[in-house]
Protein backbone atom coordinates (compact mmCIF):
# COMPACT_ATOMS: atom_id res chain seq x y z
CA UNK A 1 0.00 0.00 0.00
CA UNK A 2 2.41 2.93 0.69
CA UNK A 3 5.35 1.79 -2.12
CA UNK A 4 8.06 4.23 -2.19
CA UNK A 5 6.66 5.88 -5.35
CA UNK A 6 3.75 7.07 -3.80
CA UNK A 7 5.56 8.50 -0.58
CA UNK A 8 7.14 10.13 -3.26
CA UNK A 9 4.20 11.86 -4.67
CA UNK A 10 2.56 12.89 -1.57
CA UNK A 11 5.86 14.26 -0.08
CA UNK A 12 6.32 16.41 -3.61
CA UNK A 13 2.90 17.54 -3.22
CA UNK A 14 3.30 18.23 0.52
CA UNK A 15 6.89 19.86 -0.43
CA UNK A 16 5.11 22.09 -2.96
CA UNK A 17 1.46 23.20 -0.65
CA UNK A 18 4.16 24.54 1.99
CA UNK A 19 6.13 26.19 -0.55
CA UNK A 20 2.77 27.57 -2.23
CA UNK A 21 1.80 28.74 1.53
CA UNK A 22 4.95 30.56 2.07
CA UNK A 23 4.73 32.32 -1.33
CA UNK A 24 1.05 33.66 -0.48
CA UNK A 25 2.16 34.64 3.11
CA UNK A 26 5.41 36.05 2.26
CA UNK A 27 3.25 38.64 -0.21
CA UNK A 28 0.69 38.74 2.37
CA UNK A 29 3.12 40.42 5.06
CA UNK A 30 4.92 42.40 2.51
CA UNK A 31 1.53 43.63 1.30
CA UNK A 32 0.85 45.30 4.91
CA UNK A 33 4.13 46.56 4.30
CA UNK A 34 3.16 47.96 0.85
CA UNK A 35 -0.32 49.07 2.36
CA UNK A 36 2.07 51.45 5.07
CA UNK A 37 4.75 52.40 2.70
CA UNK A 38 2.01 53.28 0.10
CA UNK A 39 -0.31 54.99 2.19
CA UNK A 40 2.64 57.19 4.00
CA UNK A 41 3.52 58.23 0.23
CA UNK A 42 0.37 59.41 -0.67
CA UNK A 43 -0.50 61.11 2.71
CA UNK A 44 3.33 62.63 2.40
CA UNK A 45 5.14 61.15 4.98
CA UNK A 46 7.70 58.63 5.40
CA UNK A 47 6.38 55.51 7.19
CA UNK A 48 8.23 52.86 8.25
CA UNK A 49 11.86 53.66 8.49
CA UNK A 50 13.45 52.25 11.84
CA UNK A 51 13.68 48.18 11.87
CA UNK A 52 16.87 46.58 10.89
CA UNK A 53 18.40 43.10 11.52
CA UNK A 54 21.18 43.81 14.04
CA UNK A 55 23.95 42.97 11.19
CA UNK A 56 22.56 44.10 8.13
CA UNK A 57 22.11 47.60 9.38
CA UNK A 58 26.23 47.96 9.00
CA UNK A 59 26.01 46.95 5.45
CA UNK A 60 27.22 50.46 4.21
CA UNK A 61 25.03 51.18 1.24
CA UNK A 62 22.22 48.27 1.12
CA UNK A 63 21.75 48.34 4.28
CA UNK A 64 20.48 51.73 5.13
CA UNK A 65 18.53 51.07 1.61
CA UNK A 66 16.79 48.40 3.06
CA UNK A 67 16.28 49.69 6.29
CA UNK A 68 14.70 52.81 4.86
CA UNK A 69 12.10 50.99 2.75
CA UNK A 70 11.25 49.14 6.06
CA UNK A 71 12.11 45.71 4.51
CA UNK A 72 12.23 43.95 8.26
CA UNK A 73 9.05 45.80 9.07
CA UNK A 74 6.96 42.32 8.31
CA UNK A 75 9.19 40.26 10.56
CA UNK A 76 9.55 42.32 13.71
CA UNK A 77 5.12 42.60 13.00
CA UNK A 78 5.15 39.37 13.25
CA UNK A 79 7.18 39.23 16.43
CA UNK A 80 4.89 41.29 18.21
CA UNK A 81 2.02 39.71 17.32
CA UNK A 82 3.68 35.92 18.41
CA UNK A 83 4.97 37.20 21.62
CA UNK A 84 2.20 39.65 22.95
CA UNK A 85 0.05 38.18 25.67
CA UNK A 86 -3.05 36.65 24.71
CA UNK A 87 -5.73 38.63 26.12
CA UNK A 88 -9.41 36.67 26.70
CA UNK A 89 -12.02 38.90 27.98
CA UNK A 90 -14.30 37.32 30.37
CA UNK A 91 -17.28 37.99 28.55
CA UNK A 92 -16.52 35.86 25.41
CA UNK A 93 -18.08 33.03 24.38
CA UNK A 94 -14.24 31.04 24.36
CA UNK A 95 -14.28 27.94 22.51
CA UNK A 96 -16.26 30.37 19.58
CA UNK A 97 -14.29 33.01 20.62
CA UNK A 98 -11.02 30.75 19.65
CA UNK A 99 -11.89 29.29 16.49
CA UNK A 100 -13.08 32.42 14.87
CA UNK A 101 -9.73 33.00 13.86
CA UNK A 102 -9.02 29.44 12.60
CA UNK A 103 -12.13 29.68 10.23
CA UNK A 104 -11.43 32.99 8.98
CA UNK A 105 -7.63 32.01 8.12
CA UNK A 106 -8.48 28.88 6.37
CA UNK A 107 -10.34 29.67 3.56
CA UNK A 108 -7.94 32.39 2.85
CA UNK A 109 -4.99 29.49 2.38
CA UNK A 110 -7.25 26.66 0.60
CA UNK A 111 -8.18 28.97 -2.67
CA UNK A 112 -4.75 28.99 -3.86
CA UNK A 113 -4.58 24.95 -4.24
CA UNK A 114 -6.35 26.01 -7.44
CA UNK A 115 -4.55 28.86 -8.96
CA UNK A 116 -2.44 28.06 -11.63
CA UNK A 117 0.55 30.77 -11.57
CA UNK A 118 2.74 29.51 -14.76
CA UNK A 119 3.20 26.97 -17.54
CA UNK A 120 5.89 24.20 -17.68
CA UNK A 121 7.15 23.17 -21.20
CA UNK A 122 7.55 19.61 -21.03
CA UNK A 123 9.97 17.67 -23.76
CA UNK A 124 7.54 16.34 -25.72
CA UNK A 125 5.75 19.32 -26.31
CA UNK A 126 2.97 19.72 -23.82
CA UNK A 127 2.49 22.36 -21.69
CA UNK A 128 1.71 21.84 -17.78
CA UNK A 129 0.02 24.19 -15.94
CA UNK A 130 1.99 25.32 -12.65
CA UNK A 131 -0.58 24.42 -9.76
CA UNK A 132 -1.11 22.53 -6.73
CA UNK A 133 -4.34 20.94 -8.28
CA UNK A 134 -6.03 21.32 -11.54
CA UNK A 135 -9.49 21.40 -10.73
CA UNK A 136 -11.87 21.04 -14.25
CA UNK A 137 -14.31 23.26 -11.90
CA UNK A 138 -11.48 25.66 -10.40
CA UNK A 139 -12.71 28.59 -10.49
CA UNK A 140 -16.45 27.42 -8.63
CA UNK A 141 -14.34 25.93 -5.90
CA UNK A 142 -12.37 29.17 -5.47
CA UNK A 143 -16.23 30.94 -5.31
CA UNK A 144 -17.34 28.37 -2.91
CA UNK A 145 -14.28 28.37 -0.18
CA UNK A 146 -13.98 31.81 -0.33
CA UNK A 147 -17.74 32.39 0.89
CA UNK A 148 -16.93 30.22 3.92
CA UNK A 149 -14.49 32.69 5.29
CA UNK A 150 -17.10 35.12 6.12
CA UNK A 151 -18.34 32.15 8.87
CA UNK A 152 -14.92 33.76 10.75
CA UNK A 153 -16.17 36.68 10.76
CA UNK A 154 -19.61 36.38 11.84
CA UNK A 155 -18.38 33.51 14.59
CA UNK A 156 -15.90 36.61 15.82
CA UNK A 157 -18.57 39.21 16.22
CA UNK A 158 -21.28 36.71 17.77
CA UNK A 159 -18.78 34.95 20.46
CA UNK A 160 -17.06 38.20 21.43
CA UNK A 161 -20.93 38.57 23.33
CA UNK A 162 -20.00 43.07 22.80
CA UNK A 163 -22.02 45.44 20.95
CA UNK A 164 -19.40 46.47 18.54
CA UNK A 165 -18.05 42.87 17.26
CA UNK A 166 -21.83 41.95 16.69
CA UNK A 167 -22.70 44.61 14.72
CA UNK A 168 -19.84 44.41 12.22
CA UNK A 169 -20.50 40.27 11.95
CA UNK A 170 -23.84 40.92 11.38
CA UNK A 171 -23.44 43.89 8.59
CA UNK A 172 -20.23 41.78 7.27
CA UNK A 173 -23.05 38.95 6.64
CA UNK A 174 -25.42 41.19 4.77
CA UNK A 175 -22.40 42.17 2.90
CA UNK A 176 -21.23 39.33 1.68
CA UNK A 177 -24.03 37.57 0.86
CA UNK A 178 -25.41 40.69 -1.67
CA UNK A 179 -22.45 41.11 -3.15
CA UNK A 180 -21.67 37.02 -3.58
CA UNK A 181 -24.45 37.06 -6.04
CA UNK A 182 -23.46 40.08 -8.46
CA UNK A 183 -19.78 38.03 -8.63
CA UNK A 184 -21.17 34.94 -9.48
CA UNK A 185 -23.02 36.52 -12.22
CA UNK A 186 -20.88 39.02 -13.22
CA UNK A 187 -18.71 35.71 -13.99
CA UNK A 188 -21.11 33.56 -15.92
CA UNK A 189 -20.72 35.76 -19.38
CA UNK A 190 -16.85 34.46 -18.96
CA UNK A 191 -17.84 31.12 -18.55
CA UNK A 192 -20.09 31.11 -22.03
CA UNK A 193 -17.08 33.29 -23.51
CA UNK A 194 -15.07 31.09 -23.09
CA UNK A 195 -16.84 27.68 -23.90
CA UNK A 196 -16.54 28.04 -27.56
CA UNK A 197 -17.74 25.10 -29.45
CA UNK A 198 -14.92 23.45 -31.24
CA UNK A 199 -12.18 24.23 -29.14
CA UNK A 200 -13.11 22.07 -26.16
CA UNK A 201 -11.85 24.41 -23.42
CA UNK A 202 -14.58 24.44 -20.43
CA UNK A 203 -15.04 27.87 -19.15
CA UNK A 204 -15.27 26.84 -15.60
CA UNK A 205 -11.79 25.68 -15.54
CA UNK A 206 -8.75 28.32 -14.38
CA UNK A 207 -6.60 27.05 -16.90
CA UNK A 208 -8.70 26.92 -20.10
CA UNK A 209 -9.66 31.19 -19.08
CA UNK A 210 -5.72 31.89 -19.38
CA UNK A 211 -5.44 29.92 -22.51
CA UNK A 212 -8.16 31.40 -24.01
CA UNK A 213 -6.38 34.81 -24.13
CA UNK A 214 -3.04 33.53 -25.40
CA UNK A 215 -2.45 36.00 -28.26
CA UNK A 216 -6.05 37.40 -28.04
CA UNK A 217 -7.46 39.96 -26.53
CA UNK A 218 -8.15 39.77 -22.78
CA UNK A 219 -11.15 39.16 -21.54
CA UNK A 220 -11.08 42.85 -19.62
CA UNK A 221 -11.37 43.88 -23.34
CA UNK A 222 -13.85 42.03 -24.63
CA UNK A 223 -16.24 42.26 -21.43
CA UNK A 224 -15.53 45.14 -19.35
CA UNK A 225 -18.33 45.39 -17.77
CA UNK A 226 -18.54 41.97 -16.40
CA UNK A 227 -14.67 42.79 -15.28
CA UNK A 228 -15.79 46.03 -13.44
CA UNK A 229 -18.70 44.26 -11.44
CA UNK A 230 -16.15 41.40 -10.83
CA UNK A 231 -13.71 43.88 -9.52
CA UNK A 232 -16.57 45.92 -7.13
CA UNK A 233 -17.77 42.53 -5.94
CA UNK A 234 -13.92 41.71 -5.22
CA UNK A 235 -13.62 44.72 -3.06
CA UNK A 236 -16.86 44.15 -0.97
CA UNK A 237 -15.55 40.45 -0.49
CA UNK A 238 -12.27 40.96 0.37
CA UNK A 239 -14.38 43.68 3.39
CA UNK A 240 -11.59 46.71 1.71
CA UNK A 241 -12.49 50.17 2.07
CA UNK A 242 -15.28 51.79 0.22
CA UNK A 243 -16.66 48.58 1.57
CA UNK A 244 -14.96 47.84 4.75
CA UNK A 245 -18.13 47.81 6.95
CA UNK A 246 -17.41 45.42 9.16
CA UNK A 247 -14.67 46.80 10.84
CA UNK A 248 -15.30 50.29 10.09
CA UNK A 249 -13.08 51.88 12.70
CA UNK A 250 -14.82 55.08 12.88
CA UNK A 251 -18.38 54.05 13.60
CA UNK A 252 -17.47 50.42 15.26
CA UNK A 253 -14.00 50.57 17.04
CA UNK A 254 -12.53 47.86 15.30
CA UNK A 255 -15.46 45.91 14.05
CA UNK A 256 -15.51 42.06 14.51
CA UNK A 257 -12.36 42.05 15.99
CA UNK A 258 -12.97 44.60 18.67
CA UNK A 259 -12.18 42.09 21.46
CA UNK A 260 -8.81 40.27 19.99
CA UNK A 261 -5.85 40.74 20.58
CA UNK A 262 -1.96 39.55 20.10
CA UNK A 263 -2.05 36.71 17.65
CA UNK A 264 -5.47 36.15 17.52
CA UNK A 265 -5.84 39.80 15.63
CA UNK A 266 -2.52 39.04 13.86
CA UNK A 267 -4.29 35.66 11.98
CA UNK A 268 -7.16 37.87 10.78
CA UNK A 269 -4.53 40.63 9.88
CA UNK A 270 -3.00 38.21 7.89
CA UNK A 271 -6.81 36.47 6.32
CA UNK A 272 -7.28 39.76 5.38
CA UNK A 273 -4.15 40.28 3.33
CA UNK A 274 -4.04 36.59 2.05
CA UNK A 275 -7.92 37.53 0.49
CA UNK A 276 -6.15 40.49 -1.36
CA UNK A 277 -3.71 38.53 -2.31
CA UNK A 278 -5.90 35.56 -3.97
CA UNK A 279 -8.15 37.87 -4.79
CA UNK A 280 -6.00 39.98 -7.24
CA UNK A 281 -4.08 36.64 -8.34
CA UNK A 282 -7.49 35.61 -9.55
CA UNK A 283 -8.38 39.02 -11.47
CA UNK A 284 -5.02 38.04 -13.01
CA UNK A 285 -5.95 35.32 -13.94
CA UNK A 286 -9.67 35.56 -15.58
CA UNK A 287 -9.13 39.71 -16.67
CA UNK A 288 -5.57 39.71 -17.14
CA UNK A 289 -4.56 36.80 -19.15
CA UNK A 290 -2.62 35.63 -16.43
CA UNK A 291 0.99 34.43 -17.39
CA UNK A 292 0.46 35.54 -20.95
CA UNK A 293 2.52 38.70 -22.38
CA UNK A 294 0.25 41.60 -23.44
CA UNK A 295 -2.88 40.91 -25.62
CA UNK A 296 -2.92 40.37 -29.51
CA UNK A 297 0.82 39.74 -28.77
CA UNK A 298 1.93 36.20 -28.61
CA UNK A 299 4.31 35.40 -25.73
CA UNK A 300 8.11 37.03 -26.23
CA UNK A 301 9.97 34.60 -24.92
CA UNK A 302 11.24 30.89 -25.59
CA UNK A 303 9.15 27.88 -24.77
CA UNK A 304 11.94 26.70 -22.02
CA UNK A 305 12.74 27.02 -18.50
CA UNK A 306 13.44 30.95 -19.31
CA UNK A 307 10.44 30.90 -20.59
CA UNK A 308 8.61 29.43 -17.58
CA UNK A 309 10.28 32.02 -15.42
CA UNK A 310 9.86 35.33 -17.13
CA UNK A 311 5.83 34.00 -17.50
CA UNK A 312 5.58 33.34 -13.61
CA UNK A 313 7.70 37.06 -13.09
CA UNK A 314 4.72 38.38 -15.62
CA UNK A 315 1.91 37.22 -13.67
CA UNK A 316 3.46 38.32 -10.14
CA UNK A 317 3.81 41.51 -11.72
CA UNK A 318 0.07 41.59 -12.85
CA UNK A 319 -0.98 40.34 -9.45
CA UNK A 320 1.48 42.84 -7.33
CA UNK A 321 0.06 45.65 -9.40
CA UNK A 322 -3.59 44.72 -8.61
CA UNK A 323 -2.71 44.49 -4.72
CA UNK A 324 -1.09 48.29 -5.32
CA UNK A 325 -4.60 49.48 -6.63
CA UNK A 326 -6.16 47.66 -4.03
CA UNK A 327 -4.17 49.98 -2.00
CA UNK A 328 -4.69 53.12 -3.94
CA UNK A 329 -7.94 52.96 -4.07
CA UNK A 330 -7.74 52.65 0.32
CA UNK A 331 -6.65 55.95 0.73
CA UNK A 332 -8.16 57.52 -2.38
CA UNK A 333 -11.93 56.88 -1.48
CA UNK A 334 -13.81 57.80 1.64
CA UNK A 335 -15.64 54.86 3.26
CA UNK A 336 -19.24 54.29 1.79
CA UNK A 337 -22.34 54.39 4.60
CA UNK A 338 -24.09 50.87 5.10
CA UNK A 339 -26.98 51.23 3.16
CA UNK A 340 -25.54 52.86 0.56
CA UNK A 341 -23.02 49.79 0.42
CA UNK A 342 -26.93 47.67 0.27
CA UNK A 343 -28.18 50.29 -2.09
CA UNK A 344 -25.13 49.57 -4.25
CA UNK A 345 -25.29 46.23 -4.03
CA UNK A 346 -28.98 45.08 -4.95
CA UNK A 347 -30.01 47.96 -6.99
CA UNK A 348 -27.39 49.25 -8.72
CA UNK A 349 -25.03 46.11 -9.50
CA UNK A 350 -26.81 42.83 -9.41
CA UNK A 351 -29.76 44.60 -12.17
CA UNK A 352 -26.34 45.73 -14.20
CA UNK A 353 -24.91 42.10 -13.72
CA UNK A 354 -28.28 40.60 -15.04
CA UNK A 355 -28.36 42.43 -17.75
CA UNK A 356 -24.87 41.88 -18.78
CA UNK A 357 -25.31 38.23 -18.66
CA UNK A 358 -29.02 38.71 -20.33
CA UNK A 359 -26.50 40.37 -23.42
CA UNK A 360 -23.52 38.12 -23.78
CA UNK A 361 -25.95 35.34 -23.68
CA UNK A 362 -27.83 36.63 -26.88
CA UNK A 363 -24.20 37.92 -28.12
CA UNK A 364 -22.68 34.30 -27.85
CA UNK A 365 -25.46 32.50 -29.47
CA UNK A 366 -25.54 34.95 -32.17
CA UNK A 367 -22.04 34.15 -32.83
CA UNK A 368 -22.39 30.47 -32.46
CA UNK A 369 -25.24 30.08 -34.65
CA UNK A 370 -24.09 27.87 -37.76
CA UNK A 371 -23.39 29.87 -40.64
CA UNK A 372 -24.72 27.56 -43.45
CA UNK B 1 -9.82 -1.14 3.78
CA UNK B 2 -7.08 1.41 2.25
CA UNK B 3 -6.91 4.91 2.47
CA UNK B 4 -10.11 6.11 0.80
CA UNK B 5 -12.09 3.48 2.95
CA UNK B 6 -10.64 5.01 5.54
CA UNK B 7 -11.25 8.68 4.89
CA UNK B 8 -14.98 7.41 3.51
CA UNK B 9 -15.41 6.26 7.53
CA UNK B 10 -13.81 9.42 8.92
CA UNK B 11 -16.46 11.61 6.31
CA UNK B 12 -19.52 9.42 7.31
CA UNK B 13 -18.91 9.63 10.93
CA UNK B 14 -18.63 13.89 10.98
CA UNK B 15 -21.41 13.88 8.71
CA UNK B 16 -23.97 11.82 10.81
CA UNK B 17 -22.55 12.59 14.10
CA UNK B 18 -22.40 16.43 13.28
CA UNK B 19 -26.02 15.86 11.87
CA UNK B 20 -27.25 14.46 15.02
CA UNK B 21 -25.17 16.97 17.20
CA UNK B 22 -27.70 19.76 15.30
CA UNK B 23 -30.75 18.24 16.64
CA UNK B 24 -29.68 17.84 19.94
CA UNK B 25 -28.03 21.42 20.44
CA UNK B 26 -30.16 23.82 22.67
CA UNK B 27 -28.30 26.77 21.37
CA UNK B 28 -29.47 27.83 17.56
CA UNK B 29 -25.89 28.95 16.37
CA UNK B 30 -24.07 25.87 17.42
CA UNK B 31 -26.34 23.88 15.47
CA UNK B 32 -25.91 25.57 12.54
CA UNK B 33 -22.77 25.20 12.87
CA UNK B 34 -23.16 21.17 13.08
CA UNK B 35 -24.61 21.91 10.46
CA UNK B 36 -22.31 23.32 8.22
CA UNK B 37 -19.98 20.38 9.07
CA UNK B 38 -22.19 17.92 8.27
CA UNK B 39 -22.42 19.60 5.22
CA UNK B 40 -18.90 19.47 4.11
CA UNK B 41 -18.69 16.23 5.28
CA UNK B 42 -21.16 14.99 2.55
CA UNK B 43 -19.13 17.20 0.00
CA UNK B 44 -16.16 15.13 1.44
CA UNK B 45 -17.73 12.27 0.16
CA UNK B 46 -18.72 13.36 -2.62
CA UNK B 47 -14.83 14.00 -3.64
CA UNK B 48 -13.82 10.62 -2.58
CA UNK B 49 -16.96 9.14 -5.18
CA UNK B 50 -14.76 11.66 -7.94
CA UNK B 51 -17.89 13.87 -8.30
CA UNK B 52 -15.85 17.21 -7.74
CA UNK B 53 -18.58 19.44 -9.38
CA UNK B 54 -21.28 17.97 -7.34
CA UNK B 55 -18.94 18.45 -3.88
CA UNK B 56 -18.57 21.95 -4.83
CA UNK B 57 -22.52 23.13 -5.99
CA UNK B 58 -23.00 21.32 -2.32
CA UNK B 59 -20.40 23.79 -0.55
CA UNK B 60 -21.25 26.49 -2.77
CA UNK B 61 -25.45 26.43 -2.43
CA UNK B 62 -25.73 24.69 0.96
CA UNK B 63 -23.08 26.57 2.87
CA UNK B 64 -24.63 29.52 1.71
CA UNK B 65 -27.76 28.65 2.35
CA UNK B 66 -26.81 28.00 6.27
CA UNK B 67 -25.18 31.71 6.24
CA UNK B 68 -28.62 32.63 5.30
CA UNK B 69 -29.63 30.34 8.40
CA UNK B 70 -27.36 32.30 10.47
CA UNK B 71 -29.02 35.62 9.81
CA UNK B 72 -32.25 34.69 10.52
CA UNK B 73 -31.31 32.84 13.87
CA UNK B 74 -29.55 35.89 14.61
CA UNK B 75 -32.20 38.94 13.20
CA UNK B 76 -35.04 37.03 12.44
CA UNK B 77 -35.48 34.63 15.68
CA UNK B 78 -33.91 37.69 18.05
CA UNK B 79 -30.96 35.81 19.87
CA UNK B 80 -28.96 38.20 21.32
CA UNK B 81 -25.39 38.17 22.50
CA UNK B 82 -26.68 36.81 25.99
CA UNK B 83 -27.85 33.48 23.90
CA UNK B 84 -31.89 32.46 23.88
CA UNK B 85 -33.34 29.31 24.49
CA UNK B 86 -35.24 27.06 22.12
CA UNK B 87 -38.86 26.26 22.70
CA UNK B 88 -39.61 23.03 23.83
CA UNK B 89 -40.63 20.05 22.16
CA UNK B 90 -44.28 20.23 20.60
CA UNK B 91 -46.67 17.97 20.29
CA UNK B 92 -47.03 19.08 16.45
CA UNK B 93 -43.05 18.62 15.83
CA UNK B 94 -42.95 15.17 17.34
CA UNK B 95 -45.49 13.81 14.80
CA UNK B 96 -43.89 15.58 11.80
CA UNK B 97 -40.54 14.27 12.57
CA UNK B 98 -41.99 10.71 13.61
CA UNK B 99 -43.44 10.81 10.21
CA UNK B 100 -40.83 12.20 7.53
CA UNK B 101 -38.67 9.28 9.59
CA UNK B 102 -40.96 6.86 9.05
CA UNK B 103 -41.25 7.73 5.14
CA UNK B 104 -37.45 7.72 5.03
CA UNK B 105 -37.36 4.19 6.53
CA UNK B 106 -39.57 3.15 3.76
CA UNK B 107 -37.86 4.87 1.30
CA UNK B 108 -34.67 3.27 2.23
CA UNK B 109 -36.20 -0.14 2.95
CA UNK B 110 -37.55 0.65 -1.18
CA UNK B 111 -34.53 1.56 -2.66
CA UNK B 112 -31.34 -0.20 -0.85
CA UNK B 113 -32.14 -3.62 -1.60
CA UNK B 114 -32.68 -4.70 1.89
CA UNK B 115 -36.41 -4.94 1.76
CA UNK B 116 -36.75 -6.76 -1.51
CA UNK B 117 -34.53 -9.36 -2.90
CA UNK B 118 -33.64 -7.23 -6.43
CA UNK B 119 -30.38 -5.56 -6.58
CA UNK B 120 -31.63 -1.75 -6.35
CA UNK B 121 -31.13 0.96 -9.12
CA UNK B 122 -27.72 1.43 -8.39
CA UNK B 123 -27.00 -1.36 -11.00
CA UNK B 124 -29.38 0.47 -13.99
CA UNK B 125 -27.71 3.72 -13.08
CA UNK B 126 -24.02 2.14 -13.92
CA UNK B 127 -25.60 0.74 -17.39
CA UNK B 128 -26.96 3.07 -18.55
CA UNK B 129 -27.26 3.74 -22.47
CA UNK B 130 -25.26 6.77 -23.86
CA UNK B 131 -27.80 9.40 -23.85
CA UNK B 132 -28.91 10.66 -27.36
CA UNK B 133 -26.77 8.01 -29.04
CA UNK B 134 -23.45 10.14 -28.42
CA UNK B 135 -20.95 10.22 -26.59
CA UNK B 136 -22.68 11.40 -23.28
CA UNK B 137 -22.49 8.56 -21.03
CA UNK B 138 -23.29 8.55 -17.29
CA UNK B 139 -20.19 10.10 -15.68
CA UNK B 140 -20.06 13.18 -12.86
CA UNK B 141 -18.87 15.50 -15.46
CA UNK B 142 -20.18 18.96 -15.86
CA UNK B 143 -21.52 18.58 -19.36
CA UNK B 144 -24.02 15.89 -17.91
CA UNK B 145 -25.11 17.46 -15.40
CA UNK B 146 -26.23 20.14 -17.60
CA UNK B 147 -27.10 17.78 -20.01
CA UNK B 148 -29.65 15.92 -17.77
CA UNK B 149 -31.31 18.84 -16.38
CA UNK B 150 -31.90 21.07 -18.70
CA UNK B 151 -33.57 17.80 -21.38
CA UNK B 152 -35.09 14.87 -19.14
CA UNK B 153 -35.77 16.88 -15.36
CA UNK B 154 -36.81 20.16 -17.04
CA UNK B 155 -39.84 20.30 -15.25
CA UNK B 156 -38.76 19.35 -11.76
CA UNK B 157 -35.80 21.69 -12.01
CA UNK B 158 -38.59 24.27 -12.76
CA UNK B 159 -40.87 22.93 -10.34
CA UNK B 160 -38.45 23.80 -7.48
CA UNK B 161 -36.94 26.73 -8.45
CA UNK B 162 -40.34 27.73 -8.30
CA UNK B 163 -41.00 26.38 -4.49
CA UNK B 164 -38.13 28.69 -3.64
CA UNK B 165 -39.26 31.24 -4.99
CA UNK B 166 -42.24 30.90 -3.00
CA UNK B 167 -40.30 30.42 0.34
CA UNK B 168 -38.22 33.34 -0.34
CA UNK B 169 -41.58 35.37 -0.69
CA UNK B 170 -42.59 33.73 2.96
CA UNK B 171 -40.10 34.66 4.84
CA UNK B 172 -40.15 38.38 3.73
CA UNK B 173 -44.23 38.32 4.19
CA UNK B 174 -42.89 36.31 8.00
CA UNK B 175 -40.19 38.83 8.85
CA UNK B 176 -41.88 41.88 8.20
CA UNK B 177 -45.15 40.72 10.12
CA UNK B 178 -42.87 40.27 13.24
CA UNK B 179 -41.27 43.25 12.91
CA UNK B 180 -44.82 45.14 13.41
CA UNK B 181 -46.22 43.32 15.52
CA UNK B 182 -42.90 42.48 18.00
CA UNK B 183 -42.12 46.58 17.84
CA UNK B 184 -38.67 47.70 18.93
CA UNK B 185 -37.35 46.27 22.03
Amino acid sequence: MFDFDMLLMVGLKFLFALLMIGAVMTMAGYSVLAERKVSAWMQGRVGPNRTVLPMIGHIPFVGKFLQGLGMFQPLADGLKFLFKEEMIPGHVNKFYYNLAPIVALVPALTTMTVLPFGEFFAEDGRTIPLMLANLEVGILFVLAVSSLGVYGIVLAGWSSNSKYPFLGGIRSSAQMISYELAMGLSLLPIFLWVSEPGTGALGLSLVDIVNSQNDRAWLLLVQPLSALIFLIALFAETNRLPFDMPESETDLVGGFHTEYGGFKFGIFFVAEYAHIVVGSAIFTIIFLGGWHFLPWIADPWPATWVGTLLGIGWFLAKTIFLIFFFIWVRWTIPRFRYDQVMNLGWTKLLPLALINLIFYVLLVTWLDQPTT
Amino acid sequence: MNAVDLLFYFFATLSVGGGLLMIISRHPVPAALFMIISLVSVAALFVLLEAFFLAILQVLVYAGAVMVLFLFIIMLMDVGPDGGKVSRIKLISGLAGCLSFGILVVLLLQFSGIGNAEPGNWQEIQNTEPVNGDSLLFSTSMKNFGYGLFTKYMLPIQVAGFLLLASMVGVIVLSKKSITSGGIK
